[in-house]
């Protein structure tokens, strides 16, 4: 009767309907033996990549492959940040252009992803760090992006419970990102999911890809455990799998894989209002609107395809969380997880053609990815369908690491365990 | 029923935690308890010790039970006193009492009860403690009674009985899984503003504390060669069997006390009660060197490498922790076997209104009746479908309860339990479902279909729900395997299991009590055998029959009412249907749709009854289902107990420089450097502001003579034959070619070819050289250089130590500064310009006799020296320099005035070097070596490093010397637009230069270097300034150097 479109009418009408008329959000189709193009990796970059290419280059024949659920990966662990205060020209108008497709997704995507901008501090511990903060916060202003510096009284009334008498490293200011925040990261993919699914393309589940298939160095299609898949043109969006993917064809990427882990306590009523970052600690809080604290931290330090962390990474976090947030020590730890992060040797992705004909790649997008979900689809789309970089995307080449145009926000260097 | 009055002990030393009732005392569920009978002996407790104790405790049994009844206490519940014993939990002291309501539900603020007796409560939370102590979302099956505990529900308002939140269920079609992905749209700008803020603060259950976490936690390590997890009848009987074969052993137990389903069971062992054979046991355990049990203690994560994590709540039992003592402790056991004896947990059966204040697993209300001898209802029905629900009705009945009815789903069941029905006069309904429940704040009466289509009621106020067991296996999960349904055993179990980690007892599908014990046995023996010692088998003791069959059934279609699954997030069948039509049919999609098994009991007690109505649904079967991931923590962890010690002050260490002392009592101001604290300026007194101070200090220097401890620079000593090779290899410029006796400054590269550090390195002979580090640097090139030497260039013969906290190192600044040295140089040692000119080094004594070293080295552009000594003689040797230079005027400077100079002076910064910059961005491409190979070199060639277009360091000032200028502003041509597309650069660095009167910096520019002379905006929009600045030479001060040589 609503068709699929949402709205409060159509709830209602479900509702007063017992939801007999309930279809599936996406549907659940057997993979056809050609599409057009073919997106192996159902996170949201792959469902949005999808999606825009159906969208906005008007692809007719399109096929996200997953290997187990949709959002099974990065999409579904991640601690849900969204923000776009970078301070490199490489990064900020991709972030920026990202952040502006949140800002309208829920329209775009008839999807409620919950994008509350709520904001994201960065706190600042010395005058050196105010500088640096100013810097990037000057670089942001100048890209059109929103930045404050907030000094220390301005800080306490933004944020009162921080530990402003005690910390070892004393509390001085933040840098604030007003339109920064968090969204529902499951809701993203759903939305995208949904949307892409909407506009013809299909969603192929349990469906893991085995190898890709080129001939005369070109790719023909895609080996499955569902069967092979012939598509002229494949794009990889594998995240923390990146390095086995191209593996298939023989290419190794500049990437290791890393684990992360992600915390969320129970939930409590309200404590922290936006996302609260503690460099110096290695330390970031946001609470979801369930209640829980999600927090997070380093990464383990460690090469693995795990998927989980260990505890000494655990005790580290938390003091880091306790060493500004003193008021949380008894709210108790629910979940623990990993996830596995394609952390690149300059910190900042890689959107590019690989060398092998119709093959493109989406990959090394660290932790820091979930952010860039809407731009990270809109470019890899533009690519995968125009066969040209996007201009807001023109520095995320793979041979940026042979030039040296590197794009290293932090200055660690080619350890990507330090980014 | 009148009102209770409790008189509290007053404790003699706090008044804080006095029990004091509530002016607005809420009503409790006693009003409404439709069985109290006063009349039972239990009713009022005599008069102990100093406490007068009216409780009426109408609900306690006599004699039974494994409670103290020497030791009365009494505790608050929503401001309310009550009384309990040692040995009770707050709920089993709460049902003692007759209290039923305990909390509301999370989203449609349900009133619930009590459901179970252990973590995996769903229902029961509360608020405990108060202020900076307040715990919210406690289990309290969970929390063990103490005298003066004060608890309280939560997520209601304004109070448990009238919650307003209840409304929601009146919404329950509309906001049922996934509403608000469909909705709360529209607007656009309502979502954060109107939507989200209502979500959130309806949300949310419980309250944090009001301040900082006032206890202390603690950290410990142990090492075992078998732990053994849980101490039901398997966990003692492999304990028994590692401890007796001489291994060291650890036994856990979540519990405070030992003997698991064995304190709950009326179960005899080798003739007695099964509760004391495992007291029995523990005593034997006891005794045995080799053993340690942790009560109280929660394992609650597998690691690599045989690690777990184990939390021991060390305090949370008591009133009060003495001052330094623990509240809980953070235990990481490393052990060579693990047996995993952890149990399992009853699952409910899903009907509708099964979430009603009365409706509880069977085992927990028989837990409370055999353990605490606390009656949750006087008129019970049982709702089963597996043979063990029977055991509630029999111990019902033997305990004086009325077994009104016991439903069991099965058409069949044995004689024998028709025979107990009988026995105990309970109605028996074969085939039957129960399809209903009447009662609002409590259950009052049940609806039942039997087999033959026919509808009774029964009046009853707890109803036992038996739908068979869920082995506990969560941290056999945790290395990444997820469990695996076992049609023999109508349960998930444990598929792969972590490396050297074995499962026991009920854990392992061993439900029955004889079965139990003799995988423990076996379990252990094997355990053991694998590690190496020798041991007998054990002769089991001898226990009663205890049947366990089960015929699995989730939930009753077609019941009245919302039918729970996950009764904390109010997940109900519809839910679960939602998701099924709407596509959400993997269990991962339907947690993350539904939030089932994301509440505070991690699905415990819900999931497996979910995943199964899915499963029902797809016409898939549970196999094919599967589970989510378990994750850690097995049991929810305080933040605090992860952290540990490390917080405040103590977040991480404070390093201070050797002088520290000697610069407080001067007055310094301290400033944290990285783990340093650093002395940052020494103001005067009458000195109001700290440039100022900074100004005399800097002034001094350059006029006479000031002292500045540098001791936090790294110090590594380098030696061996190959000592200057090495360094070749290290720093982009030559080592090998420097002589004794003298320093250079050197650059370093990353291999990627940017600038990772820089500093002076000084030869002190033809095999020894001592390199300076910048302070922050000073661990990583420590670690690089070893890296190098031991991956990189093994053959070479170089030794490497870091000395920087060996040695105590001043800067000595100032043309007075060799005057106020040549005090403290022992004889023969000349200082004089041409004995030690600029840049030597030499070792030497001071102060008659105290070995050193002398370096001639400048920062500030001045004549300098920097004198090193034994760290241990920093403090003695700063007063003599500082008694030495009084004749001359000296000053000690701090870090602040130290920056100053070096921008003055035009040096590169700790801050400049970000690692995003090429030797030729900081001015040092000239350092650069051509002749030879240094880490880097290859990487710097790279295209893109030779950009003309890169921003090179340049010095500013401002074009009206009056204005201030700011680090961190960015460089826009004069007259255009502030836009990234003229975005030429950043400023580094800044400073007022009291030497010329106004603020100088140091910054990054587009061909800098080619535009000296020029002007530039120096842009600064997040502080509101926008300063025209010239471009200058970044040398301020005594360009030609003639100062430092004089
Ligand atoms: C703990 C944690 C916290 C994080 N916090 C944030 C944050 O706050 N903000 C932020 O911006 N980012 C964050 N991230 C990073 C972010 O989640 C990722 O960068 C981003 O989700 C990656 O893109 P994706 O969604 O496409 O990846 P994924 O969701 O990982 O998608 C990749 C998909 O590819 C599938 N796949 C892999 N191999 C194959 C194969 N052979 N065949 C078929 N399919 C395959 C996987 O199953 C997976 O579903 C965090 C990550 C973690 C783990």
């Amino acid at each position: 009767m609503f068709g699929r479109k949402y709205s409060a009418l159509s709830v209602a009408w479900h509702a007063t309907t017992g939801n007999r008329y309930l279809t599936p959000v996406w549907r659940d189709p057997e993979p056809r033996d050609r599409y057009d193009v073919v997106v192996i990796g159902g996170g949201g970059h792959g469902l949005a990549t999808a999606y825009y290419l159906a969208k906005e280059h008007g692809a007719k024949s399109v096929a996200v492959l997953e290997r187990a659920w949709i959002g099974f990966g990065n999409a579904g662990r991640n601690t849900t940040i969204i923000r776009s205060n970078y301070l490199l020209p490489g990064n900020l108008p991709f972030y920026e252009w990202s952040m502006k497709l949140w800002e309208s997704l829920e329209g775009e995507l008839n999807y409620n992803a919950m994008v509350s901008q709520r904001g994201v501090l960065n706190l600042y511990h010395s005058d050196p760090q105010r500088d640096a903060f100013a810097r990037r916060g000057n670089a942001m202003r100048l890209h059109g992006v929103d930045a404050e510096l907030l000094d220390r009284n301005q800080l306490q009334k933004f944020a009162p419970f921080l530990n402003f008498d005690d910390a070892r490293f004393p509390i001085q200011g933040g840098l604030l990102q007003r339109r920064g925040g968090t969204a529902r990261h499951d809701a993203v993919v759903w939305g995208y999911a949904r949307a892409a699914d909407g506009s013809g393309v299909d969603i192929i589940q349990r469906c893991e890809v085995t190898g890709i298939r080129t001939e005369a160095g070109r790719v023909v299609g895609v080996e499955t455990s569902r069967g092979f898949i012939r598509a002229p043109k494949v794009g990889i969006a594998v995240a923390g799998n990146s390095s086995r993917l191209a593996a298939m064809v023989g290419l190794r990427l500049p990437i290791e894989t890393h684990v992360i882990q992600g915390f969320v306590t129970e939930p409590v009523k309200p404590l922290i209002p936006g996302v609260i970052t503690f460099g110096a600690g290695h330390f970031y809080i946001s609470q979801s609107d369930k209640g829980g604290l999600v927090f997070g931290g380093d990464l383990d330090g460690y090469n693995s395809y795990a998927s989980r962390g260990n505890l000494p990474t655990a005790e580290d976090v938390c003091e880091g969380g306790i060493a500004i947030l003193p008021l949380i020590g008894r709210i108790r730890v629910l979940r623990i997880w990993g996830g596995m992060m394609d952390m690149t040797m300059d910190g900042s992705p890689i959107i590019d053609r690989a060398p092998i004909k119709g093959l493109y790649l989406n990959a090394g997008w660290c932790y820091g990815g979930f952010k860039a979900t809407p731009a990270s689809g809109w470019c890899f789309a533009h690519l995968i369908a125009r066969d040209e970089l996007h201009p807001v995307a023109a520095h995320y080449r793979l041979d940026r690491f042979a030039t040296g145009h590197l794009i290293d926000e932090n200055g660690r260097g080619a350890q990507p365990n330090l980014h | 029923m009148g009102r209770l009055r409790i008189y509290a002990r007053q404790p003699s030393r706090t008044t804080s935690r006095a029990l004091v009732p509530h002016d607005r005392m809420p009503l409790v569920a006693h009003r409404n308890a439709r069985h109290s009978y006063s009349s039972n002996p239990y009713g009022r407790i005599r008069q102990s010790g100093r406490c007068r104790v009216i409780a009426n405790q109408a609900y306690r049994l006599p004699e039974v039970g494994a409670i103290d009844r020497s030791r009365s206490l009494t505790f608050m519940f929503d401001g309310r006193a009550y009384g309990g014993f040692a040995g009770d939990t707050l709920t089993s002291a709460l049902i003692a009492n007759g209290v039923r309501l305990i909390g509301r539900s999370f989203k449609y603020h349900r009133p619930r009860g009590i459901f179970t007796s252990g973590p995996e409560e769903p229902n029961a939370l509360v608020e405990l403690g108060a202020g900076a102590r307040r715990e919210p979302n406690t289990k309290a099956t969970t929390i063990e009674l103490f005298d003066g505990l004060v608890a309280a529900s939560q997520n209601r308002w304004p109070s448990l009985r009238i919650d307003l939140g209840a409304i929601n269920s009146l919404l329950a079609p509309f906001i049922g899984a996934g509403f608000y992905y469909k909705t709360l749209m529209w607007p656009a700008s309502f979502w954060e503003t109107i939507y989200e803020p209502l979500i959130r603060r309806s949300a949310g259950l419980g309250r944090a504390a009001e301040g900082p976490d006032p206890d202390n936690y603690e950290k410990a390590h142990a090492f075992c060669d078998l732990l053994v997890i849980g101490s039901g009848p398997a966990g003692l009987m492999s304990a028994l069997i590692g401890a007796r074969a001489g291994a060291r052993v650890i036994l856990c137990e979540e519990d405070f006390a030992i003997g698991g389903r064995l304190l709950a069971e009326k179960h005899e062992i080798d003739g007695q009660e099964g509760r004391v054979w495992a007291a029995q046991t523990e005593a034997r355990l006891t005794e045995l060197q080799n053993v340690r049990i942790f009560r109280r203690t929660s394992v609650f994560g597998v690691y690599d490498g045989g690690t777990y994590g184990a939390l021991e709540r060390v305090t949370d039992h008591l009133r009060e922790s003495t001052p330094h003592q623990a509240r809980q402790r953070l235990w990481k056991i490393v052990a060579r076997h693990v047996v995993l004896a952890t149990g399992a947990v009853e699952r409910h059966i899903v009907f509708g209104g099964n979430d009603k204040p009365g409706v509880m697993l069977a085992s927990a209300a028989r837990t409370y009746v055999n353990r605490f001898a606390a009656l949750p209802g006087r008129h019970i029905a049982i709702f089963t479908c597996c043979d063990d629900g029977w055991k509630t009705a029999a111990d019902f009945a033997t305990a004086g309860a009325t077994v009104v009815a016991v439903i069991d789903v099965r058409r069949e069941i044995s004689r024998a339990f028709a025979r107990v029905a009988e026995r105990i006069g309970a109605r028996l309904v074969t085939g039957g479902r129960v399809v209903g429940t009447r009662g609002g704040r409590s259950l009052r009466s049940i609806d039942v279909i039997g087999a033959d289509g026919q509808a009774v009621r029964f009046e009853v106020d707890c109803l036992g729900v038996s739908g068979g067991w869920n082995p506990t296996i969560d941290l056999t999960c945790h290395h990444g395997s997820k469990p695996r349904w076992s049609d023999d055993q109508h349960a998930y179990i444990a598929d792969k299991l972590p490396p050297g980690l074995s499962i026991a007892g009920a854990a392992a599908g061993a439900l029955s009590l004889p079965a139990a014990l003799l995988s423990g046995a076996k379990v252990g023996h094997e355990a053991i055998h694998t590690l190496g010692f020798i041991a007998r088998f054990p002769d089991l003791p001898r226990t009663d029959e205890d049947p366990a069959r089960l015929n699995p059934f989730w939930h009753v279609r077609g019941s009245r009412g919302k039918a729970f699954v996950d009764l904390q997030n109010d997940v109900t069948v519809t839910d679960i249907e939602i998701a099924f039509r709407e596509g959400f049919r993997s269990v991962e999609h339907l947690k993350r749709y539904t939030t089932l098994g994301m509440g505070t009991d991690q699905g415990k007690a819900g999931n497996v009854s979910g995943y199964a109505i899915m499963a029902d649904l797809t016409g898939s079967s549970i196999t094919v289902t599967g589970t989510t991931i378990y994750r850690p923590p097995h049991v929810p962890i305080a933040i605090s107990a992860f952290a540990g010690h490390h917080r405040g002050k103590n977040f991480r260490p404070t390093r201070l420089t050797p002088s520290h002392r000697w610069a407080a009592e001067h007055g310094a101001i301290f400033v944290e450097t990285g783990p340093w604290l650093r002395a940052q300026y020494f103001p005067k007194f009458g000195e109001t502001d700290w440039l100022t101070t900074i100004s005399r200090e800097v002034t001094a220097v350059r006029t006479a003579v000031g002292v500045c401890d540098v001791s936090t620079l790294g110090k590594i000593e380098i030696q061996g034959t190959d000592a200057g090779t090495f360094l070749d290899r290290i720093y982009i410029n030559t080592f090998s070619t420097l002589l004794p006796g003298k320093t250079r400054y050197g650059v370093m590269l990353r291999e990627d070819g940017l600038v990772m550090d820089d500093g002076t390195t000084a030869r002190l002979a033809a095999d020894r050289y001592v390199m300076s580090t910048t302070t922050a640097n000073a661990g990583l090139i420590m670690q690089h250089l070893e890296f190098c030497h031991q991956v990189l260039w093994p053959t070479l013969d170089v030794q490497l130590a870091s000395i920087s906290e060996t040695w105590a190192q001043f800067s000595v600044a100032g043309p007075c500064s060799r005057a106020t040295l040549a005090k403290l140089v022992d004889p023969p040692f000349n200082i004089a310009n041409e004995r030690f000119p600029h840049l030597s080094v030499a070792s030497l004594t001071v102060c008659g006799g105290v070995p050193a070293r002398l370096f001639r080295l400048s920062f500030s552009g001045e004549l300098a020296y920097e004198l090193a000594v034994p760290a241990n003689y920093g403090d003695g040797v700063i007063r003599v320099i500082m008694s030495a230079g009084a004749e001359f005027g000296i000053e000690p400077y701090g870090t602040e005035a130290l920056g100053v100079m070096r921008i003055e002076k035009g040096h590169v910064a700790g801050n400049e070097i970000t690692g995003q910059m090429t030797a030729r961005d900081l001015g040092l491409g000239r350092l650069m070596s051509t002749k030879k190979d240094f880490i880097g070199r290859r990487m710097a060639e790279r295209i893109a490093f030779h950009d003309p277009n890169r921003p090179c360091v340049v010095g500013f000032r401002p074009t009206n010397r009056s204005a201030r200028l700011q680090a961190g502003a960015h460089f826009v041509p004069c007259g255009a637009a502030p836009t990234a597309a003229n975005d030429e650069g950043f400023m580094s660095s800044v400073a007022f230069s009291p030497s010329l009167g106004h603020w100088i910096g140091r910054g990054f520019l587009q061909r800098g270097p080619e535009r000296i002379g020029g002007r530039v905006r120096a842009y600064d929009p997040v502080r509101a300034t926008d300063v025209e600045v010239e471009i200058c030479n970044p040398v301020f001060i005594d360009p030609e150097g003639g100062r430092l040589r004089a």
